[in-house]
């Protein structure tokens, strides 16, 4: 395997004053038992990783594509069901940051109502262009974010009392926007195109390259200084194996996107939903933010030892609100996201089940409920496992309260998952 | 007034001692707690800070460490007089204080911790390389080998291992004195063993060292000179040869000991 002969150059080249200790930071164990044991350890430390989403989607894939063959696997309704997923999972990437605190926003789903009400209203009534609905409605959710996080980290009140407090009283504002009973159309090509219209597939196949490519490149050139500097690195084997899945799922799922998936044969229809990308490129920014800048290690700080991150001298209280403002602000991509899958806002929209669906989303792709642990793509992952129940189950043709209770079950599932982890955490802890 | 404490010469004076205290006096309220104490720390010498429960040790490294300003009495620092009037300040000037409760987040790994707060940043980058560069030398310099991986999150550290990195973090900003508040209190007889090695080196590496401790097996083996605090006057501070283990305890439970220690009408008062 070329990996080996890789790893075995690199080692070579290792300064050689190297000191004494630090043993495993050197080790390129590319042995099947060592990867597995590295990955049992992380499991005992709590860290599940992305092992319960992946077996889910995988699970829940099977099972569904069993039970209704016809549709479930066709090209139309995997388009359909990302386009489903895109909602909930900007909502829950918002809340990862939130659920890192160990801090809880019961008001996400209502807020991304509230931004959607407002640029519908803009929209319809002002007769504004489309970008500054859109602008307004993300400011309008930066500001909620604002006022929460106030209330979160500078006065003091738990988050969950704030946020269940204002989870009643924006579906008050959405409702005064809106007016009773009533639906707010949402016309604009350009906010209708995100969830409706795709990119032409020699454009989504250009994109999807890059992005392998750029990934790859990136993972890629990080170990090699990494190694060369003599730092702690990830054996050469589970990198490359990390960018052949990331590789295999961008270009699997564009091929699939590619195939015409019309219903006549008169149309074409084919190509990338915008929303996809518009996922992407939130995935990659705040991954980038939560992983590679102070303020998303300062996230993770506050979120594990808040007294620690004090006496570091981190200002926690920016760091709360800070968590709050982007929840919020990403509830309002959110809404919009919605609002144009569905091409209206209603005083319900983002009411529901939509904020359990995220937080659902988030702790099953693997955020702890209890702070300090979590990451962006989690929210993806998570999103994914919901928007495959939510779909599997309408194309069963399931009842409503089945639905409801499926979708608790698995949340209770998640969580139970989390907390047990983190018991195991604790008690392996020496 | 300030009792009169015995002092004897070592050869140690005549360097200028990292920290110099003289007539420090501090209250809270109408409750003194630290009556005119004086105390001197070395380079290169871990200084044993020792005394009862309540003795005024606490008090006195917060207010070392300018978490309490003091009322009344001298600081010098490396000979200079200076005020600390809050944490960040004595950090400036050098002082690393690493509490018992060690504030490390479980969660970040041994690099991660290390630079909390103080990242290094390339533009609005961390400086990952860097960061894990100077976090293994400040280690290799301290002689640490337990560590497997300075990538390992601290949750997955014993309880030595986690004083370990809490006291590198602490060496890491160029610091002059290191204050430990019981490092060993918790730590099995292995684990108290590197981190007594460590404090040693620590000491060898030219930092002025405070190590406070109740186990006087610990006292003995690492420290240069000892300062007993008694009901917030100090006692005595003096070089560990001029003492025995039992004239400690007395210095800690009576405030004397024959010729050493607080006049008697002092430590009758107290008594």
């Amino acid at each position: 395997m070329s990996s080996n002969t890789v790893s075995t150059t690199t080692s070579d080249k290792e300064p050689g004053g190297a000191p004494a200790g630090f043993e495993g930071d050197r080790r390129d164990d590319t042995s099947l038992g060592g990867i597995v044991r590295g990955y049992v350890d992380r499991i005992r430390g709590g860290d599940l990783g992305a092992l319960p989403a992946v077996l889910g989607i995988v699970v829940l894939g099977i099972l569904f594509a069993a039970l209704r063959p016809e549709t479930f696997l066709t090209p139309l309704n995997i388009t359909n069901l990302l386009v489903q997923a895109v909602p909930i999972t900007i909502l829950a990437m918002g809340l990862v940051f939130v659920l890192l605190l160990g801090e809880i926003d019961l008001s996400a789903g209502v807020v991304s109502g509230v931004a959607a009400a407002v640029m519908a209203q803009l929209l319809a009534e002002a007769g504004a262009p489309w970008y500054v609905a859109v602008l307004a409605a993300i400011v309008t959710g930066a500001v909620i974010g604002l006022f929460t996080g106030s209330l979160v980290g500078v006065i003091g009140i738990p988050s969950f009392v704030v946020t269940l407090a204002l989870f009643l009283g924006w579906q008050g504002v959405t409702l005064r926007l809106i007016g009773q009973g009533g639906t707010v159309p949402v016309r604009d090509p350009v906010i209708i195109g995100v969830s409706n219209q795709n990119l032409p597939v020699v454009l989504g196949w250009v994109l999807a390259l890059a992005v392998v490519l750029v990934y790859a490149a990136l993972q890629l050139n990080r170990l090699r200084r990494q190694r060369s500097r003599g730092l702690a690195s990830e054996p050469t084997v589970i990198v490359v194996g990390r960018i052949v899945i990331i590789a295999a799922v961008t270009l699997g799922i564009t091929a699939l996107l590619s195939i015409d998936r019309a219903l006549s044969a008169a149309v074409d229809l084919a190509g990338i939903p915008y929303a996809v990308p518009l996922v992407v490129v939130l995935l990659l920014v705040l991954t980038f933010v939560l992983g590679r800048t102070s303020f998303g290690r300062h996230v993770y700080a506050v979120g594990g030892n808040a007294e620690a991150a004090r006496r570091a001298g981190i200002n926690v209280t920016r760091i709360r609100v800070s968590v709050f403002v982007i929840a919020s602000t990403l509830a309002a991509i959110s809404g919009i996201a919605a609002a144009s899958r569905l091409g209206s806002v209603t005083p319900g929209s983002g009411a529901g089940n939509t904020l359990l669906y995220a937080v659902g989303a988030a702790v099953i792709g693997g955020t702890s409920l209890f702070g300090g642990r979590g990451r962006v793509r989690d929210a993806l992952l998570g999103g994914l496992v919901v928007a495959i129940i939510a779909n599997g189950l309408g194309l069963l043709g399931v009842q409503a309260y089945l639905n409801f209770i499926i979708t608790g079950g698995v949340l209770l599932l998640a969580a139970s998952v989390d907390a047990l982890a983190r018991r195991r955490a604790a008690a392996t802890g020496h | 007034m300030s009792a009169p404490t015995a002092s004897a010469d070592d050869g140690t004076s005549t360097t200028t001692p990292t920290l110099e205290l003289r007539d420090v006096n501090k209250s809270f309220g109408a409750v003194q707690v630290l009556h005119g104490v004086s105390m001197k720390v070395y380079p290169g010498q871990v200084t044993a800070l020792v005394g009862d429960n309540g003795a005024g040790k606490s008090t006195l490294i917060k207010s070392i460490a300018g978490i309490h300003a003091i009322d009344a009495g001298e600081f010098l620092f490396e000979g200079r007089p200076v005020t600390v009037a809050g944490p960040r300040e004595a950090a400036a000037l050098g002082i690393e204080v690493v509490y018992q409760d060690l504030a490390l987040c479980d969660n970040l790994d041994v690099v991660q911790n290390m630079f909390l707060g103080r990242e290094r940043r390339n533009g609005i980058l961390l400086d990952e390389a860097s960061m894990e560069q100077a976090a293994r030398d400040t280690l290799t310099k301290l002689s640490v080998r337990t560590l497997k991986s300075v990538r390992q999150l601290v949750s997955s550290l014993s309880g030595g291992q986690r004083q370990t990195v809490a006291i590198a973090k602490a060496v890491l900003w160029e610091s002059k004195l290191v204050i430990l508040d019981e490092p060993t209190a918790a730590l099995g007889v292995a684990q108290t063993r590197q981190v007594l090695d460590l404090v040693r080196r620590l000491a060898d590496t030219g930092h002025a060292v405070v190590f406070i401790s109740h186990n006087m097996v610990d006292v003995f083996e690492v420290a240069d000179r000892v300062a007993a605090l008694y009901l917030g006057r100090m006692a005595a501070d003096v070089p560990i040869s001029q003492v025995d283990r039992s004239q400690v305890i007395e210095l800690i439970t009576a405030g004397r000991s024959g010729e050493l220690g607080l006049q008697s009408a002092v430590a009758e008062v107290g008594a």
